[in-house]
């Protein structure tokens, strides 16, 4: 996979990495104690969420067919990325705001399942999950609509620090998702422009996946590397091999270890491919041919880590067995989650628009009471 | 107490007898400013932040002075981005701020539209409630100041449309102080609507007693027909009654100042005395809070109405350049027009 010219990061803390292709070719991390190579048991663990995402994933495609879900929007291929990315994610301090196809960021987090595949039942847009536990905002729809609130999240991290910014074990991060469709719209620039005036402790975090629906890249990010923006911006940027989950996860960690500091945020481009359809209403084969995808997608990002745990020695046959098997049990328990969900009781549809409601509301929802027949 | 909320010079020289000792009289940029001090000494959890809001104090003074009093990290200035300052409340709520930005005219809201109704009015739904949005925004509203374009929009229609916003104006300074008290200590999005045209105006402000904050309030009491309005309106409107006085017909002026939620009961409590209403705004009629409130008056005072709510309003047109917004902007004269169609009107 070619990804153009290597963009350089540009402030000298943060050392510049090129495109990390792999273990070996990792810079040094330059700061921050939870960023050292990972250990022998991370990398199975890694393995293991991924293996659990892609069983999910491939899954909720077979629900949506089944009837069980309307409507799911997939990330397969792109598992290192958001698992290697979520990996490096303090939940007892930091928030992440994803878009709606975060799904492997959100289960390596440990968000509940359920609750969060409930947006993909029609539940509850956003999901029945709870934001403030989970660390996890609600799934929303606008691109990019999401990224400014990480900003404000991240300044309120500051905010709070007041001048101890840098004891205490730093900063809360703010981890944003979007992707190069995103990368188009004007709160993108809004967001990494407020973050960079106001050094806020965010880490946008772009999956570059190829396809903003049926519009790929080389229509959509003009120049060819939404991280080669960042320059503009004066934030540190590393555009890396988004499908090497250990490259992903030490990039993240980095990228964190800056921000935690009070340095300010920092970019990361992961290259990945989105090897499903945008959605399970999407048709790729009216914008590209099975063999552009196979050219695109290049090698599987999960048996990339499978071929490296075995060729170290990390991992053998029945660890990958095992992992397989517990992803199954895992998907098993999800789709039985789903599938006794109830629809929420609609009064929730008055109740949950303010805290303080106002007459208007009440008097709509006594009338629906009564002209209801589901109450 | 309805005299010393009309406009006017001598309103200064009103510190009459009678005068409560928690009354000063002061402008309403001077109330707002006030409001906002207080708000930031008595939450330390809420900030103010927008364009030029910090050193300048704001291009219309309302946050003079606040930087230097309660420091840079609780008022401050962003880059000139509407959507990033409204997006990046969103982030602030959730991380358990107050925040009060400020978008620095009512035109410039427009490119904030996507944080307003799809991130800030939805959030507390969204999340089911974990994750309210205690955002008071502050838009200085309204026309009658000769301002380029995009400096004189009526947007309160736009945004009450909206569910999970809230929207208020205040008329005076009195109210504006106390609005805005209350609004800054509410757990859901406020839209504050200042009437800019009135932001030098002087009046009483009785610091100790706001009355209460919630609903509509009649402004001056009559029996004959009900004015409706909100804003720089109530000004006018009280006008309108002061002349209309003079040829014996009393006039209720009702100010509505929550255009989310709207006091229905205070609408049906007016009309069902006076039996005739005309509302008053600067907005454009067609889709207008207008129809609004004229059907909340159609609905609880139908078997007494006179005749049908008038509207004096703004036309369908984009607001235009300040050498035709005396016509735009409802006058004395198409107010008392309004007023003698609903009088005049005969059934059948």
């Amino acid at each position: 996979m070619q990804y153009g010219q290597p963009f350089l990061g540009c402030l000298p803390t943060f050392p510049p990495v090129t495109k990390v292709t792999g273990m070996d070719t990792l810079l040094p991390v330059a700061s921050g104690g939870a960023a050292g190579p990972l250990t022998a048991d991370e990398l199975r663990e890694l393995y293991s969420l991924m293996v659990a995402v892609r069983h999910l994933d491939t899954s909720a495609i077979a629900w949506q067919r089944q009837g069980i879900i309307p409507g799911y929007a997939p990330e397969l291929g792109q598992e290192a990325a958001q698992v290697g990315s979520g990996y490096a994610v303090d939940t007892t301090r930091d928030f992440v705001f994803p878009t709606y196809r975060e799904m492997g960021v959100a289960r390596t987090m440990g968000v509940d399942m359920v609750a969060y595949m409930s947006t993909h039942k029609a539940t509850w847009h956003g999901g029945l999950y709870n934001p403030l536990e989970s660390r996890l905002a609600p799934i929303q729809a606008v691109v990019a609509g999401s990224v400014l609130h990480a900003v404000g999240w991240a300044h309120g991290q500051t905010l709070a620090a007041g001048s101890d910014a840098t004891t205490d074990g730093g900063l809360g991060v703010a981890l944003t998702y979007f992707g190069d469709g995103a990368s188009s719209q004007g709160d993108v620039h809004e967001a990494m422009n407020f973050a960079a005036v106001m050094k806020a402790p965010v880490v946008f975090f772009v999956q570059n996946n190829g396809w903003a629906i049926s519009v790929p890249t080389e229509r959509q990010v003009a120049g060819g590397s939404v991280a080669a923006r960042a320059a503009g911006y004066g934030m540190p940027a590393l555009q890396i091999d988004g499908d090497d989950v250990v490259a992903v996860v030490e990039a993240t960690r980095r990228a964190f270890a800056h921000a935690r500091a009070g340095n300010g945020p920092v970019l990361i481009e992961a290259m990945t491919y989105r090897r499903g359809p945008h959605s399970t209403a999407d048709d790729p084969g009216r914008y590209r041919s099975l063999d552009e995808e196979r050219d695109g997608a290049g090698a599987d990002p999960l048996e990339r880590l499978r071929q490296r745990l075995l060729a170290d020695g990390i991992a053998d046959e029945a660890f990958f067995a095992e992992a397989l098997a517990a992803a199954k049990a895992e998907e098993e328990q999800i789709r039985t989650g789903i599938q006794a969900l109830g629809s929420r009781p609609g009064t929730e549809m008055f109740d949950l628009v303010f805290q303080e409601t106002t007459p208007a509301l009440q008097a709509q929802a006594a009338n629906w009471r009564e002209e209801s027949e589901h109450v | 107490m309805s005299n010393s909320i009309l406009e006017s010079a001598n309103a200064a020289a009103s510190t009459s007898a009678g005068t409560p000792a928690s009354t000063t009289v002061m402008s309403m940029q001077q109330a707002l400013n006030r409001a906002l001090d207080e708000v930031l000494a008595e939450n330390p959890k809420a900030v103010i932040f927008g364009e030029d809001c910090g050193r300048l104090g704001g291009v219309f003074r309302i946050t003079d002075g606040l930087q230097a009093k309660h420091g840079e990290q609780r008022v401050f200035d962003t880059p000139l981005a509407e959507s990033g300052i409204l997006g990046m409340s969103v982030g602030l709520a959730m991380a358990g701020f107050h925040p009060i930005p400020e978008v620095q005219f009512d035109g410039f809201a427009y490119p904030a539209i996507n944080q307003i109704v799809c991130q800030i009015a939805r959030m507390n739904y969204r999340s089911r409630g974990a994750l309210p949005m205690p955002i008071t925004l502050r838009v200085p509203s309204f026309g009658g100041i000769r301002a380029p374009e995009h400096h004189g929009e009526s947007l309160e229609a736009l945004f009450a449309h909206v569910p999970g916003l809230k929207v208020v104006s205040p008329s005076n300074p009195h109210e504006a102080y106390h609005l805005l008290k209350h609004a800054a200590t509410r757990p859901d999005p406020v839209i504050f609507m200042e009437p800019k045209s009135r932001y030098w105006q002087k009046g009483e402000v009785d610091m100790a007693d706001g009355g209460t904050p919630e609903g509509a309030k009649v402004m001056r009491e009559g029996r004959h027909l009900t004015l409706v309005a909100w804003g720089a309106m109530v000004a006018r409107c009280l006008q309108v009654a002061e002349l209309a006085a003079e040829d014996g017909i009393e006039i209720e002026v009702l100010d509505l100042r929550w255009l989310k939620p709207i006091d229905a009961g205070a609408l049906a409590a007016s009309v069902r005395k006076t039996r005739r209403a005309v509302v008053v705004h600067e907005a454009p009629l067609t889709s207008g809070l207008g129809a609004e409130v004229a059907q909340l008056i159609t609905q609880s005072c139908f078997d007494t109405l006179k005749a049908p709510v008038e509207r004096v309003t703004g036309f369908d047109v984009p607001y235009p350049s300040g050498d035709l917004e005396d016509e735009y902007i409802p006058n004395i004269d198409r107010i008392l027009f309004g007023i003698q169609r609903v009088l005049e009107y005969k059934r059948g």
